[in-house]
């Protein structure tokens, strides 16, 4: 299991902003090792945020996305208080779902 | 619903599910098992701007000044390029970013709904000097904009 994401989501006027690092090597499949070894691909392909129980984004990430990756978003209509769960999947299948509190 | 539109275009835009498995058996489309199941797996594995933009359904992307990309003029680290995406253009439902002369030209693609605001920022790899576009949708239309980075170490290579 990956490390845990951090999110913070925070109420600034009327807009909630949502700040996601997520804990990953992001691999492309391009690289080599010191041995020359081509390291395999590992990336995450999918990410989604839910607020209050609604789904507010729907992500599909490629190789291209940084290792440790982050990704900022903005909503309106969530209020202090709102559940945020965001989860990604990468193309091994691994997963990790993190919840956060807009505050 | 979002996803299965764009994979439906896709479908259709490779012609028939007979166009779409020769093109897996000429090895362009792999037949590996992907675990995200709507993965866009025809865009995020396209080599070039074109044929990724066919893949997302947005080959007739219209330029437009209402979609604001802000990348850096020079990236000194191209394994970690900020890039801001905002649409000013109404009802736009998803943005996509891209690189043109990474190795896949589809970095990321995002849609919005229940009130998210139409715009992202994120942290992307450029293995050398590029053109970066951002491409929304907006209703049934695409439109996209493009800025130059100048990279001065590659971030995809070893």
């Amino acid at each position: 299991m990956a490390d845990p994401m951090k999110i913070r989501a925070q109420m600034k006027g009327d807009v909630a902003e949502i700040r996601i690092l997520m804990s990953h090597a992001m691999e492309t499949g391009q690289r080599k090792d010191a041995a020359g070894n081509t390291v395999p691909a590992h990336f995450i392909q999918s990410i989604t945020i839910d607020v209050g129980g609604k789904r507010v984004v729907d992500g599909q990430t490629g190789t291209a996305i940084s290792r440790n990756p982050v990704f900022g978003f903005k909503m309106k209509g969530a209020k202090a208080g709102d559940k945020v769960v965001v989860n990604w999947v990468d193309n091994k299948g691994d997963k990790r779902t993190d919840e956060a509190t807009v505050a | 619903m979002e996803m299965n539109q764009t994979r439906r275009i896709v479908l259709r835009g490779a012609g028939s599910i007979g166009a779409l498995s020769a093109l897996i058996m000429a090895g362009v489309l792999k037949p590996t098992a992907a675990y995200a199941a709507d993965w866009n797996k025809a865009a995020f594995e396209a080599k070039d701007t074109p044929a990724a933009l066919k893949g997302l359904g947005a080959a007739s992307a219209a330029e437009s000044k209402d979609l604001v990309l802000k990348v850096p003029d020079i990236a000194e680290n191209g394994a970690v390029v900020p890039v801001d995406v905002i649409s000013n253009i109404p009802n736009t439902t998803s943005i996509a970013i891209l690189v043109d002369k990474n190795p896949t030209a589809l970095s990321a693609q995002f849609s919005f709904a229940n009130g998210a605001l139409p715009e992202v920022s994120a942290r992307i790899k450029m293995g050398q000097t590029s053109l970066v576009k951002a491409v929304a949708k907006a209703g049934d239309k695409f439109y996209i904009a493009q800025k130059e980075c100048k990279v001065t170490v590659g971030g995809c290579g070893g």
